[in-house]
């Protein structure tokens, strides 16, 4: 077999994690339908390509911020899928201690500044992280995941007037999967969406086809470049789906079934898609198995981490929440 | 060497020195630059500082907020300034359900060390949208200090304590007081968040008070002196943590608690301190605890409406009288 050009090389790693993310969102699932995972869980499945095709292009330096489906985000910037999971069972030694849970999952180590429960809130915080590379004059770019649910609060306007006006090194990513929760976006908007407002602000950006893993880095790659060098914020609009109902508390009916088989049939599934476009390039089927089961046994090893680990201590809920006027 | 200074001066004072002491020191928020903010506390400093750390925003309230935010948790120490405490409810979500939340959630990855300037209180006839004190709103939520302070000496030392503290400070101006002088050591230590100031010492009434409301408690005070009755004024200075070593120390040698707040008496802080006291102390109390607060109406605009809504120096001096009467 011949050598892999640099390329397939690297969607061969981005498949990779695209794979750990399903996987990990999968078991997550069966986790909380199961109960053995309490509140519940937005699913990312469907997704995988944007949160990969975007993070392969940032450094453990710059920051992202991400939604309530934010396990992707987290997984995709480098995040431990086994502390992961141990935070989701509401464990010890998960991501956050289990004070956070699956809405809250965040890494500062990695510059993942957190999911986020409140709808915009992460795309406002990360630009304030884009202001803080300016005032501290960092070479370091700011990411913000959001969905096309977003799109109709008042803050995400504001965020996006501010980061032009302060020219930040900032890149919005919507993640258009037409549903805002359970109402279609389509129906909740005027006007142009995301693209026409993100436009009128001065902001330049892409739209892509979010399932297309090559695109959606090819595009991001033209972005960052632009932001590196200072030429203020842009966006990337990926239209994708959601195999999956809003969360793990929803029945999903208000999709017909013709337009969840057409969107995770394997000409629109993305990791469908990685996988066809790596064997034409020559990948073995062999390889691409050998990756499934690789990610299959990470996350089962997670699962079984997370059951097996500790719960905390009742005190540790009263630590972390000031330094001067803590409860006592 | 000490200087008299009005209180927005002292401020301002307060903010260059921070500024001169640590380059992650920055401000933004509506009308600084040119303008100077509401009352000159900014005066100046864009142009010793420039336009990234003296920022002029658009008027978006939450994106202010959020923006200091995401540069506190992006290693900052943003200041702040909502303007109208009134206007910082544009900025509540972002205040409690981010700033307040963060370090917690995601189990202290990160802090938020961020200053909210509001200025709060009737200045006469701003009315109802202009002229509330909403300490209490923040009072209690977990994560937040509540920082007012009443002299130029306190507005000096405590911005500079909020400034330094590691947690999100709400911190509340008063406008009443902006053009009142008194003597500021540019040199002293900051004012420690929690403590509060005696300003009187007095063996028969504990009087409790905090914000815009010590300059009628000072009045009343004297008034009663000459009556002979003798008042201990303590003006909180911090709302929460609040100086509860000092306030009930006090309550335990007089017998007698008076509370007086500029804010909504229902559900006001004072209500908190009068339930601590009574808990505490409640073989020692010589009269029954007494509160005196506003009505639970908006802030109307025309004087005699304005003044009906008013806790005056002789409603203090007339409950007082009649705690002291009812001398066991």
């Amino acid at each position: 077999m011949s050598p892999l050009s640099n390329q397939a090389a690297r969607v061969l790693s981005m498949l990779r994690t695209m794979q750990i993310i399903r996987e990990f969102e999968e078991a997550a699932g069966r986790a909380s339908y199961g109960g053995e995972v309490r509140g519940s869980v937005h699913q990312y499945v469907g997704q995988e390509a944007i949160a990969v095709g975007v993070c392969a292009n940032l450094r453990p330096t710059d920051y992202i911020s991400s939604n309530h489906r934010g396990h992707g985000h987290s997984i995709a910037k480098g995040a431990d899928p086994i502390a992961m999971m141990k935070e989701l069972y509401g464990k010890a030694d998960g991501t956050c201690g289990g004070k956070g849970g699956s809405m809250h999952i965040a890494d500062f180590s990695i510059g993942m500044l957190g999911a986020n429960g409140v709808v915009a809130d992460g795309a406002t915080i990360a630009v304030g992280a884009a202001q803080a590379i300016k005032v501290l004059k960092q070479d370091r770019v700011a990411v913000a995941f959001f969905g096309d649910g977003a799109i109709n609060r008042g803050p995400l306007m504001e965020a996006l007037n501010w980061a032009k006006i302060y020219s930040l090194p900032m890149l919005f990513v919507c993640e258009h999967n037409g549903y805002a929760a359970t109402t279609r976006t389509a129906d909740v908007t005027a006007g142009g969406g995301f693209v026409a407002r993100a436009r009128s602000f001065g902001i330049e950006g892409e739209e892509v086809d979010g399932n297309d893993l090559l695109a959606v880095d090819a595009a991001t790659e033209r972005i960052v470049a632009r932001l590196r060098a200072g030429g203020g914020p842009g966006f990337l609009f990926a239209t994708t789906y959601r195999h999956h109902p809003h969360n793990t508390r929803d029945t999903g009916n208000y999709r017909t079934r013709d337009e969840i088989e057409r969107w995770t049939a394997a000409d629109k599934d993305p990791i469908a898609r990685t996988v066809a476009w790596l064997l034409a390039q020559g990948v073995s089927k062999a390889e691409i198995a050998g990756i499934e089961s690789e990610a299959k046994a990470l996350i089962e090893s997670a699962v079984a981490a997370a059951r097996a680990a500790p719960l905390p201590e009742p005190a540790a809920a009263f630590t972390d929440v000031q330094d001067i006027g803590a409860p006592r | 060497m000490t200087m008299e200074l009005t209180y927005a001066e002292a401020a301002r004072l307060a903010l260059d020195q921070e500024m001169e002491r640590d380059p992650r020191v920055w401000a933004l928020g509506e009308d600084l630059g040119p303008e100077g903010g509401l009352a000159g506390q900014y005066k100046g400093l864009q142009a010793k500082f420039g336009p990234d750390r003296i920022v002029d925003t658009p008027i978006s309230e939450s994106m202010i907020m959020a923006a200091g935010v995401g540069a506190a948790v992006a290693g900052t120490r943003p200041v702040v300034e909502l303007r109208f405490a009134d206007f910082a409810m544009c900025a509540a979500d972002e205040t409690v359900n981010q700033a307040a939340k963060i370090r917690y959630m995601f189990n202290g990855q990160a802090r938020v060390p961020l200053v909210a300037r509001q200025a709060v209180g009737m200045r006469g006839g701003t009315a109802a949208q202009h002229s509330q004190s909403t300490e209490a709103w923040w009072v209690h939520i977990p994560g937040l200090v509540v920082a007012m302070p009443a002299t130029p000496r306190d507005n000096h030392g405590l911005l500079r304590a909020a400034i330094r503290c590691d947690d999100p400070v709400i911190y509340l101006e008063h406008k009443a007081l902006w053009n009142i002088k008194g003597p500021v050591d540019p040199d002293a230590e900051p004012v420690a968040l929690g403590k509060a100031d005696r300003v009187t010492r007095g063996d028969d009434l504990t009087l409790v008070t905090w914000s815009g409301m010590r300059l009628e408690c000072a009045k009343a005070a004297e008034a009663l002196a000459k009556q002979g009755i003798g008042v201990e004024l303590i003006d909180l200075r911090t709302l929460w943590p609040w100086d509860r070593d000092m306030v009930l120390d006090s309550v335990a040698r007089t017998g007698r608690l008076l509370i007086a707040q500029e804010a909504v008496k229902i559900g006001g802080f004072g209500a908190e301190i009068a339930a601590e006291a009574a808990e505490a102390l409640w073989d020692k109390l010589r009269a029954p605890i007494r509160r005196l607060g506003a009505p639970r109406t908006p802030v109307p605009f025309s004087l005699p409406l304005e003044d009906a809504c008013r806790v005056t120096p002789e409603q203090i001096v007339s409950t007082a009288t009649e705690m002291v009467a009812s001398r066991s």
